[in-house]
């Protein structure tokens, strides 16, 4: 007879034993069994302390590969870039990091364009974009020290993630991996246990509120294996083992345009609004293997509340959720008195409505906004 | 970026002043407005943002200065055609910042000057600053002198107020703040890659400060511009990209240039003749060339809406000037090329140390608009045009029917002459002579004599001659239909895909000359102008030729033949050679051979005379 103790799957003791043998192997058993059992009643606390949600919203999107055969991965960044802002994410708030430039490469047959569909249809490169780190800034080091706050005193803030403990960051790259590795711009990796590391660094400084990280690589579920910090929730285009395709090429450009899931996920986004309440689970069935041809993962099991009730749009978009009550709270001031134009102090309204917390958007489709305002700011 | 997302870190802002501020400001806005309305345009005066400016060299006499005091911008384009036929277009944007900080003082009040840079100025004690993105080199040979220098790649280089203790620190800093502001990697600047130039650059503003120790220089030139540098510098300029010429800026067009280059210059100026006031002045220059193959299309005629996909509507309503300058120096009875819509103001400039002249639109004046209400300036080279040109092709697809068109062009404005148009087209080109059609400005044009000698197959081709009547500023079209022949295998060419050639239409013709000529003899004269004979005066004898063609018969597979026998040879081969030999062979036990032993022992009996093993 075998007794092994495991952990996830992975044997980490194995003894034939004798009788003493067994009494000591269960005894440890027990042990680790209550520890465990403790943390996560820790983890139960935690998760209590943290179900009043997030107020606000960082994206982080990472293009690590270079090359101009590699233009799908530009593309695909610039795309979850783009639904990003349209959701409402600010530049402020979003840390884009392009290894490469395809938009003024020289081998642009359209130069400052990257398009994401073939007969060039979509152009995600548009008119307003802000790269925060390009070229041979893209480093794995560059990358942890963002995501850890490590950075030199003198970064600017466009290049800072500067989230707290209400931010729900939205983390996602792209390029060529493999099993267990991502690789930047041919010359370095970042590993998955790296990766953990800097989550777990992120948590332990308060940096994220609820964190989901998207991968579309080669192998991609084995980057989000290592993970051990709370509120985590991942994606990825292929489990171990497979690869991660690209979807079609473009005759007039020369090389393929986007990556199969990047490609589904980008039409997916395009359905959602502000407001809608669209949850994970569909999210997790984006691409199916009939379409990607790869088999998409995700892992929910870090991830304290249920995938079903979280919405899309906290992820990728910037919505608030505001509480209304009924009281009136007198700002008294060390500011100097407000100019004759504005004669009256300002009042906040509360107003509770069956105490539920209702997000912004659904406050802006059902209430008259003249009606708000009047109510907010009953004066001149 | 200037945006309301980035809260100030740099300089602490009361907010009472800010809200005064305000007020404030919409109330010289109307106020600047109103000066705007009421500005004079001279019609000839030096104009001073055209000459290169010296350090401390008070502009020329500009009858009558405005008063000396608030936030001023102007905005300017010149276009200067070049002499490869590309064309050069230069933006510059001038924004006077009326504060002074030699001295002491804070500043918190950004109107028309971006705040995100005055608070860089401010914080690192900057006097000036220099930095450019270019992307391509500036053909000297090609297009002459660049109105604004600039390397490939970034270069940036400062000077530092004499107030830095630490300047190489400050410098560090200041490039980590710049690469955010313009999204790129400015950061990799560091001791490495940068100097202290002790004689090259001087201060271009005012100031006689000669310590160079205050003076950094850098290049990056590997770094590249894209629509992510583009979009901060335009967020930069009073009207951003809605109004006045930034509307031009668009980066698909811009980017799509044989030569690039944006850059932003910081320095102190002097407000007054007698400089009692000294005050900031940013200059954002765009300079880019357009090739006349990429963008031109091939064609040597250049407009705003060709070069930007943009016309002018209307100039910033925040400038106090808004002009753009073409530059008609090699051009001026018009004889190069014409430049509509026409205006009547002309400027004369002293530039690169030449003198050269430039027609003039006032953006400020609603009249430049026209009826249209918006500015598309139009750049048109004279062309060629010869009285008689001729072209010709195939039509039609598929290896069965065509047909061939011949266009013959006449561009004298009113007179009509006529040609003779001789067509040999080979046997195997079978012409469908009911399907010929002559039409001049789409109307039927019957000509006078035809002359048809129909082909023989394998003895003579097709012989067409017709006369034709050309009326004056025309386009004639004469179309016949024909079917191509099956040839022989033997008779054709060794390379049959490359086609088979159709030889030249003739075209002879006496062409209204110019000048009346000389019918005399021709012993004298030039042997260039007597090959052929003059028989009147008033016209001359002409031949022109069109193009060849190149049709495709219809061939057949040649290596068919090879690959029948072999398929035949093997056929025959494997079924009735295994049939005869089934049929006729006949089979027999075989001994197998003994082994070594034994054949010593047979040869042994043999010799005995004993029967064998």
């Amino acid at each position: 007879m075998l007794l092994c103790l495991t952990d996830g799957g992975i044997a980490l003791f194995c003894v034939n034993p004798t009788s003493w043998q067994i009494i000591v192997f269960i005894y440890i058993y027990i042990y680790i069994y209550i520890y465990i059992y403790m943390g996560n009643v820790h983890s139960d606390k935690a998760g209590q302390f943290f179900n009043s949600g997030h107020t606000n919203n960082w994206a982080v999107l990472v293009c690590t590969s270079r090359f101009w055969f590699n233009y799908r991965h530009v593309a695909n960044t610039l795309s979850v870039y783009r639904s990003v802002k349209r959701l409402g994410i600010p530049d402020s708030r979003i840390v884009l990091m392009l290894a490469d430039d395809m938009a003024c490469n020289h081998r642009n047959p359209k130069p400052a364009t990257v398009f994401s569909h073939k007969n060039m249809e979509l152009n995600v490169y548009g008119d307003d974009v802000e790269v925060d780190y390009r070229g041979y800034e893209v480093t794995v080091e560059n990358f942890l020290r963002v995501l850890t706050g490590r950075l030199p005193a003198s970064t600017p803030r466009s290049k800072r993630l500067l989230s707290d403990d209400r931010s729900n960051i939205l983390i996602y790259l792209t390029g060529h991996g493999g099993n267990g590795f991502l690789k930047f711009q041919d010359s370095e990796e970042i590993s998955n246990v790296e990766l953990a590391d800097a989550f777990e660094q992120m948590w332990q400084k308060r940096r994220y509120n609820e964190l989901l990280f998207i991968i579309d690589t080669c192998q991609g579920a084995s980057m989000y294996e290592r993970f051990y910090s709370p509120n985590l929730m991942a994606l990825a285009s292929s489990q171990v083992g497979e690869d991660s395709l690209s979807h079609q090429p473009d005759l007039a450009i020369g090389v393929h345009l986007m990556d199969r899931y990047t490609f589904y996920l980008l039409e997916f986004l395009e359905d959602i609004h502000p407001s809608s309440t669209t949850n994970m689970n569909q999210l997790f069935k984006v691409c199916p293997k009939s379409q990607c041809v790869s088999t998409p993962g995700h892992r929910t099991d870090l991830f304290l509340r249920d995938p079903g009730r979280v919405l899309i749009t906290d992820f990728f978009g910037s919505v608030r959720k505001v509480e209304i009550t009924m009281e009136t709270i007198n700002l008294s001031s060390p500011m100097e008195p407000l100019p004759e134009r504005i004669n009256c102090t300002v009042h906040i309204l509360y107003m509770c409505i069956n105490k539920h917390i209702i997000p912004t958007a659904i406050i802006m489709y059902y209430v008259p906004r003249q009606k708000l305002l009047r109510d907010v700011f009953p004066c001149t | 970026i200037a945006n309301s997302y980035n809260r100030p870190t740099l300089i602490q802002l009361q907010n009472t002043r800010e809200e005064e501020e305000e007020q404030q400001t919409t109330a010289q806005q109307e106020e600047q407005t109103k000066r705007w309305e009421a500005t004079e345009l001279e019609e000839e005066h030096v104009h001073d943002a055209a000459v290169p400016p010296l350090a401390g060299d008070p502009p020329a006499a500009d009858p009558p200065s405005p008063p000396p005091s608030k936030d001023d911008f102007q905005e300017e384009l010149v276009i200067r055609p070049l002499h490869s036929g590309d064309i050069y277009a230069s933006f510059q944007f001038r924004t006077v910042w009326d504060a002074d900080f030699m001295g002491d003082q804070k500043v918190s009040h950004y109107r028309l000057f971006p705040k995100s840079l005055g608070q860089v100025i401010t914080k690192f004690s900057v006097r000036e600053l220099h930095i450019s993105f270019t992307q391509g080199y500036w053909r000297t040979m090609q297009w002459g002198q660049p109105y604004l220098p600039s390397p490939p790649g970034a270069e940036l280089w400062v000077w530092f107020q004499d107030t830095v203790t630490d300047v190489d620190g400050t410098w560090k800093e200041l490039t980590n703040v710049l690469s955010g502001i313009f999204c790129a990697s400015l950061n990799f600047i560091d001791s490495t890659n940068t100097v202290q130039p002790s004689a090259s650059f001087k201060p271009l503003g005012i100031g006689n400060v000669t310590d160079h120790s205050f003076l950094r220089y850098a290049t990056l030139p590997r770094e590249i511009v894209c629509t992510e540098n583009l979009t901060p510098w335009k967020k930069l300029l009073p009207c951003g990209s809605k109004a006045g010429l930034s509307v031009l800026l668009k980066s698909e067009k811009l980017f799509h240039s044989t030569f690039h280059s944006q850059a932003v210059h910081v320095r102190p100026v002097c407000q007054d003749p007698q400089c009692r006031t000294t005050s900031m002045e940013l200059r954002q220059t765009l300079n880019v060339v357009f090739d006349l193959h990429t963008s031109g299309q091939g064609k040597r005629e250049w407009s705003l809406f060709k070069m930007f996909s943009r016309t002018l509507t209307e100039a910033c309503p925040l400038a106090s000037s808004s002009k753009v300058y073409v530059d008609v120096t090699d051009n001026p009875q018009g004889e190069q090329f014409e430049l509509s819509p026409a205006t009547p103001l002309l400027t004369q400039a002293v530039v690169l140390g030449d003198r050269r002249t430039y027609s003039v639109y006032d953006l400020t004046q609603q009249a430049s608009f026209g009826s249209s209400r918006s500015l598309n300036m139009l750049l048109r080279w004279k062309m060629l045009r010869p009285l008689l040109h001729s072209e010709r092709y195939v039509a039609g697809y598929g290896l069965q029917a065509g047909e061939i068109h011949t266009l013959i062009y006449n561009h004298h404005p009113y007179r009509a002459f006529p040609v003779l148009l001789l067509s040999a087209v080979p046997w195997y080109l079978r012409l469908y002579i009911h399907t010929l059609t002559v039409s001049s400005k789409g109307k039927d044009n019957r000509p006078s004599y035809i002359h048809y000698q129909p082909s023989k197959d394998r003895e003579r081709p097709h012989l067409l001659e017709m006369l034709l009547q050309l009326p004056p500023n025309s386009v004639t079209e004469v179309t016949v239909e024909f079917e191509r022949a099956l040839l022989k295998w033997t008779e054709y060419t060794p390379d049959p895909n490359h086609g088979f050639y159709v030889g030249s239409s003739v075209i002879s013709a006496l062409v209204p000359s110019v000048v009346a000529m000389d019918t005399n003899s021709t012993l004298d004269r030039p042997l260039f102008s007597s090959f052929f004979p003059c028989k009147e005066e008033a016209s001359y004898f002409m031949r022109v030729y069109t193009e060849p063609l190149l049709v495709n018969l219809p061939t057949p597979d040649f290596s068919m033949p090879y690959n029948v026998i072999c398929l035949t040879c093997t056929v025959v081969a494997v079924g009735y050679g295994s049939l005869y030999n089934l049929l006729t062979r006949t089979f027999q036990v075989d001994e197998p051979s003994p082994g070594l032993a034994k054949r010593i022992a047979n040869v042994i009996r043999r010799f005995r005379g004993v029967p064998l093993l």
